[in-house]
Parts: C-alpha cells; sequence; structure tokens
C-alpha cells in the first residue's frame, strides 16, 4: 500500500467565484432579507479564516489526528480485471472518520462557527453522513446541534438517525414535500431565519447562497490535493479521468479540485439516473433540468414549466436532490467537466460488485461513479487509469439493500 | 401617481392606519380566490397581496405553506394567477401586489412575467428571496411598466442596505417584523419599533410591517411607528377554515372587519 501523501495545509483562495458569489452566470445569493447580513458575515469570517494560518493549522490537525488523513488511495485490481481495460483506483474516503467525506467540511464549518462564537448548530442531511459528521463535529467542539431530515430519509437511512442521537444531536423529521433532502434544507434554512443570532447554518455540499458553495468546495479540497500526489506515486503518471457520484456536488468539487488545471485529466461527474429519465424518476439535472434558482443559489434544477421544483428519485439519498453545484454548472459550460448518469440498477450492480471483488462496501451514493468507471474502463482500454472517489462507505445501505427495498 | 402612492396618501391624510392583507393566490382554488379577493377589497383592506403558490415556500411558516400546497394541488401556477389577478381586477379598487419566490418569475421570463402582470393590472411586485442585489434586472424592467418593486427590510438589515432599499423601492417599504417565518404570533415583536424608526430615518416612502401580525391590537400598535400592517398567515387560516364549510364571504367579510376595528367578532 502506498500512502506516502504527507499532511499539507489546506490551500485556500484558488478559484474564487466573482464578489457577488457568481461561478459565471451561477451562483449568486438568492436568500430571504433577514439571511443577507448572517451570509455576508459568514463571508466575512470565512475569508477572515481562511487568510490565518492558525485556522488552517487547527484544520489539518484535526483532519489528520482525528479524521485519519491521508486517506490512502488503492488499486482495485480485480475490480478492473472484472470490468476488462483501464486501471482502476479508489480514492478511500469511506475510511475518514464516519465513514464519509462530509466529515472534512463539516469540521472545518464547525471550527468556523466556534470562531464566530455561535453556540448552536442547525444542518440538513439527505444519505445521514452530514449530520452523522456534523453530529460529531459538534460533540467535538462543543456544539448544540439540531439535524433536519426527510421523513422518507429517516426510514431509509435509520441506522445513521440513531448514530446522531448518540452523538448528542436531535434529529428533526420533516414531513413537507417529498420528505427528502430539498424538505430537509428549507426547514434548516427556516430555523436559521429565526435563530440567527447564536446558530450557524452548516450545509452540507456545495449548495446555497456565496459562500457555501465555494467554503465547501475548498474545505473538501483536500481531497483532489493528497489523491493527486497519491496517484502519481503509485502510478507515476496522472489518471487519464477522474470519477464521482455527484448529489450536491461536494466530494466531485474536492477531489476534481486536485486536477481541474490538468486539462488533460478528464472530470466526470456521475449523477443519480434513478429509475429513468422521466419526471420524479431521477436526478439527473444536467439530463433534464434547465437553470433556474433553488435554495439560496442559481444552478441547473429539475423543475416544471411554471418554476416549481420537480420530485426526484434515487435509490441513494445522497443523490436524491433536484439541484446541483453552481460550479458543477459552470464547469459544464466551460467544457472542463462533463456529467453523466447511472440507474438505480447499475448502482446497486456495482455495490455488490464493490463488495465481491475488493471486499468494499461503498456508499450507494460512491456505487454511482464505481459503476460509471466500470463501464468506461473497456471504452479507454488497457493502459489507461481511471481514479474514482469513493465518497463513502456502505453500512448505512445494508439494510436497504438486504430488505429489497431500493429507495 | 401610481395606484399604491394613492392610496398610501390617502391613508396619511386621513390619518389611517392601512391595512395590507396576503392571500395565496388559489388557495383553496381559483374560483374561491377570486371571491376572496373581493370580498377583501369590499370590506376595506387598503393593499391586496396575492402570493403566488411555489413549492418550496422557504421564508414561509407551516400556514403558508399548506396554502401553497393546496393552491399547487388545485393546478395554480404563476400564469394562471396572473389571469386571476386580470379578472378581479376590474372589480377592485385595491392596488394589487405580486407576492412571489423567484424561481417561478424567472421561469417565466423576466420581460414576459413583466409584461403579462402590466397588463394584469398589478400595481407592485414583491420577491422573497431575491434581495436588492440580485434585483437589478426585475427593477429594470418593472419601473417603466409601472408596476412598483417594493423591497423587504429586516431587523437584520444593514444601514446601508436600507439606504440602498429606500433609494431603489417603489410604493411602499416592507418591514419584517422579526427573525423568522411567516407565522401567526401573540404580540408584535420587540424589534419591529426599532426597524419602523430605522426605516423612518431614511424614507419618505410609506412603511408597511408585517410577519406575526393577526389581531386588531397588533395593526393598532404597529400603526404608531408604520403607515400600515400587513396580515397574512391569520387570514389564510381563516379562509382554510372557512372553505370547509362555512360561508367564505361572511368569514372574510368579518376578519378584515375586525382586524379594522370595526367590529368585535372575528377569531
Ligand atoms: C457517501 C456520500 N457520497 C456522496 C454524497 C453526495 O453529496 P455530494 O455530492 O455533496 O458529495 C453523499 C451525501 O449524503 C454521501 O453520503
Amino acid at each position: 500500500m502506498d500512502n506516502t501523501a504527507e499532511f499539507t495545509l489546506p490551500v485556500f483562495g484558488r478559484r474564487d467565484p466573482d464578489a457577488r458569489g457568481y461561478f459565471g452566470p451561477y451562483g449568486g445569493r438568492f436568500v430571504p432579507e433577514t439571511l443577507v447580513e448572517p451570509v455576508e458575515q459568514l463571508e466575512r469570517a470565512y475569508y477572515e479564516a481562511r487568510r490565518d494560518t492558525a485556522f488552517a493549522a487547527r484544520l489539518a490537525e484535526l483532519l489528520k489526528r482525528y479524521v485519519g488523513r491521508p486517506t490512502p488511495v488503492w488499486e482495485a485490481a480485480r475490480l478492473a480485471a472484472e470490468a476488462g481495460g483501464a486501471r482502476l483506483f479508489l480514492k478511500r474516503e469511506d475510511l475518514a472518520h464516519t465513514g464519509a467525506h462530509k466529515i472534512n467540511n463539516a469540521l472545518g464549518q464547525a471550527l468556523l462557527a466556534v470562531r464566530m462564537g455561535k453556540t448552536r448548530v442547525v444542518a440538513e442531511t439527505g444519505a445521514g453522513q452530514h449530520g452523522v459528521a456534523t453530529a460529531t463535529a459538534c460533540a467535538l467542539l462543543g456544539l448544540r446541534c439540531e439535524v433536519y431530515m426527510g421523513t422518507e430519509d429517516m426510514r431509509r437511512q435509520a441506522l445513521n438517525v440513531f448514530r446522531m442521537n448518540l452523538l448528542g444531536a436531535s434529529v428533526t423529521g420533516v414531513d413537507g414535500g417529498s420528505r427528502t433532502l430539498k424538505d430537509a434544507i428549507n426547514e434548516a434554512m427556516r430555523d436559521w431565519v429565526t435563530n440567527v443570532e447564536d446558530t450557524y447554518y452548516l450545509l452540507g455540499s456545495v449548495l446555497g447562497p456565496h459562500p457555501y458553495p465555494l467554503m465547501v468546495r475548498e474545505f473538501q479540497s483536500v481531497i483532489g490535493r493528497e489523491a493527486r500526489e497519491q496517484f502519481v506515486a503509485l502510478a507515476g503518471r496522472l489518471p487519464d479521468a477522474v470519477v464521482a457520484c455527484v448529489g450536491g456536488g461536494s466530494n466531485a468539487l474536492g477531489i476534481f479540485d486536485g486536477f481541474v488545471e490538468d486539462e488533460a485529466v478528464r472530470l466526470i461527474g456521475v449523477e443519480a439516473g434513478g429509475e429513468a429519465i422521466v419526471a420524479g424518476r431521477h436526478a439527473a439535472r444536467f439530463a433534464a433540468g434547465t437553470a433556474g434558482v433553488l435554495q439560496g443559489t442559481r444552478s441547473y434544477v429539475l423543475q416544471d414549466v411554471d418554476g416549481n421544483i420537480e420530485g426526484t428519485h434515487s435509490i441513494s439519498a445522497g443523490l436524491d436532490y433536484a439541484a446541483v453545484g453552481p460550479e458543477h454548472a459552470w464547469l459544464r459550460e466551460l467544457g472542463r467537466a462533463e456529467y453523466t448518469h447511472v440507474s438505480d440498477a447499475e448502482a446497486l450492480d456495482a455495490f455488490k460488485r464493490l463488495g465481491r471483488l475488493e471486499g468494499i462496501l461503498p456508499a450507494l451514493e460512491s456505487a454511482h461513479a464505481v459503476a460509471f468507471a466500470c463501464r468506461l474502463a473497456p471504452e479507454l482500454g488497457p493502459g489507461r487509469t481511471i481514479l474514482i472517489n469513493l465518497s463513502g462507505r456502505g453500512d448505512k445501505d445494508v439494510e436497504t439493500i438486504r430488505s429489497g427495498a431500493t429507495g | 401617481m401610481s395606484r399604491i402612492a394613492e392610496t398610501f396618501k390617502r391613508l396619511r391624510a386621513d390619518g389611517e392606519t392601512g391595512l395590507v392583507t396576503f392571500v395565496t393566490a388559489g388557495d383553496p382554488d381559483m374560483e374561491r380566490s377570486a371571491t376572496v379577493l373581493r370580498t377583501l377589497d369590499r370590506a376595506g383592506a387598503d393593499v391586496v397581496e396575492v402570493g403566488i403558490p411555489f413549492s418550496d415556500p422557504l421564508a414561509d411558516g407551516p400556514v403558508i405553506q399548506r396554502a401553497s400546497e393546496r393552491a399547487l394541488a388545485a393546478g395554480a401556477t404563476l400564469a394562471s394567477s396572473l389571469d386571476l389577478v386580470a379578472r378581479v381586477r376590474p372589480e377592485i379598487a385595491a392596488p394589487v401586489v405580486l407576492f412571489s419566490y423567484a424561481n417561478p418569475v424567472l421561469a417565466m421570463g423576466l420581460e414576459q412575467f413583466v409584461s403579462r402582470a402590466s397588463v394584469a393590472g398589478v400595481d407592485g411586485v414583491l420577491m422573497l428571496d431575491l434581495p436588492i442585489e440580485e434585483a437589478d434586472a426585475l427593477r429594470d424592467a418593472a419601473v417603466p411598466a409601472g408596476i412598483d418593486p417594493i423591497f423587504l427590510l429586516s431587523p437584520t438589515t444593514t444601514e446601508v442596505r436600507l439606504r440602498r432599499a429606500a433609494a431603489l423601492g417603489r410604493g411602499f417599504l416592507y418591514g419584517i417584523s422579526r427573525l423568522g417565518v411567516t407565522g401567526k404570533r401573540d404580540s408584535v415583536a420587540e424589534g419591529a419599533r426599532a426597524l419602523a424608526g430605522r426605516m423612518r430615518a431614511v424614507t419618505d416612502l410609506p412603511i408597511a410591517l408585517g410577519f406575526g401580525i393577526s389581531h386588531p391590537d397588533h395593526v393598532a400598535e404597529v400603526g404608531r411607528w408604520a403607515d400600515a400592517a400587513v396580515v397574512g398567515s391569520g387570514l389564510v387560516d381563516t379562509i382554510a377554515g372557512a372553505s370547509e364549510g362555512g360561508d367564505l364571504e361572511t368569514v372574510v367579510d368579518g376578519y378584515v372587519r375586525w382586524l379594522k376595528g370595526e367590529s368585535s367578532r372575528g377569531q
């Protein structure tokens, strides 16, 4: 196992959006008036914190000694042999403390909350991984924590609800709308707007009003920075393609960030194709969405002609969301990243395949990236390499799969 | 002078506190919504706010969320809400202000929206999640069409932004009297008076205060510092109760007159 990456300080301030938080025409700040000043305060606090080497050093320390970074890169030789063609490598975010990349962002923002003098944190969660990561960071730093979660997601990720409770967080079920991630974000924002004086909103992906899309990407960029160094050490070259699943898009931007300036490296985001690309039965925003404003940001959104947000479906709760992070829309428009989708059935198959061939049960979200990489490998052919971001582990999904309920 | 400006001029001349009423278009359906709008006007509402139903009303509390859901379930859209305004406009005297989230308006297209709203006889538009910084395009389209862009201000709004809103807003300025989402409350928020004072210091535009106002005592209290009080959830709740059987017109009429201090019955 080659795991030579030394832990380095985070690098902030590359590729900032414009002063109003736009990546090209995407992003911005579409919030109710009460949240404008809090969001601006957050922006100022974040820009201050990221210039402060003591803040970066404290985060680096936590990522190393608490999260267990760097997470390794593993060559999945048996998976590649069955797929046929390119060599496959996994960036093992599933091995990070709490079992997913979400902890990188949760710790960064929780440190910021403390720095801002906030005593209470609210968060939304879909799969429960961000909720668990936030509950963990709050336990560690002594912050009160309330997590909003759609009741449909609570049902399919019951284990994570229990984990959050054990970590001292309270979990509030959200019964509105589709009872999934989107509705949890609505409710978390309603809480924030009400309790804005002492409360920090710890958003879990590269979504929402500026500065969240930037801040969350920068906290996740540790993935790409490590992965690039590890990959080069292991394979002696850069990968031909980097593949990641895209819910809001934080694990994808985190790993893409390490390679975005390496023009020869293809960056591929994989959305949830669900049952079919038919309204209400998938979450592939780039396959069927249009530009719109949802929950504070302008990006690609699944909506009807009247501008109401459409229902979504995915076997994986973490990809089951109607909008995608604005920077993804921009990278796509620039032609720097490509986006595709994988169905529930393919993801499920990849989940099982990775267990059988590599002894790794991935999160169903991450299984989407694995499935696409297995499709791409024979296309690229031997001698080529694909780096997959294995964003999380699959323990939370075992019950869903055992009971045959596919979401 | 715009219809909104005239209304507030009259209120000031008469020394009266204006009543701004909010309802969701198409709740519980377009037919009854038309009845509600006519009744509000007849009962003496000074400004009629028409909420555009949206799938993700993140600035609203449960009462208006449910109203939005009922309206959407009955098929309401931004387009059909504009048709509703066009239909009732000739029958009502009060100015009509649309209250919307950004996405339905952006999906229709700003120009298309402004031209249809103008034809329908809309007097003002207020966008919940389109802060001043994002509102240039809307303002540039609305003002020439004779539609007043109305901005919301909150206890968290800074001095600089209060001034910007005062410079860019038309018709009136809307003060959010408390932190939080829409909904009925037992009392007027402590910060309401301070906000009205800060607004008054930077503008001559009329000031309406809303969020949490649902009782004639609240209206009277707010009237001491502002030109008008906005009542939303209390009215929407009343409509929800009435549409389950009662006589909608009688109930809405009674509620408005009660708010205006003209009758003792209500709730
Ligand atoms: C393991 C895992 N991967 C991916 C995601 C999707 O989020 P994002 O696209 O922000 O990485 C989630 C979200 O819950 C997750 O738990």
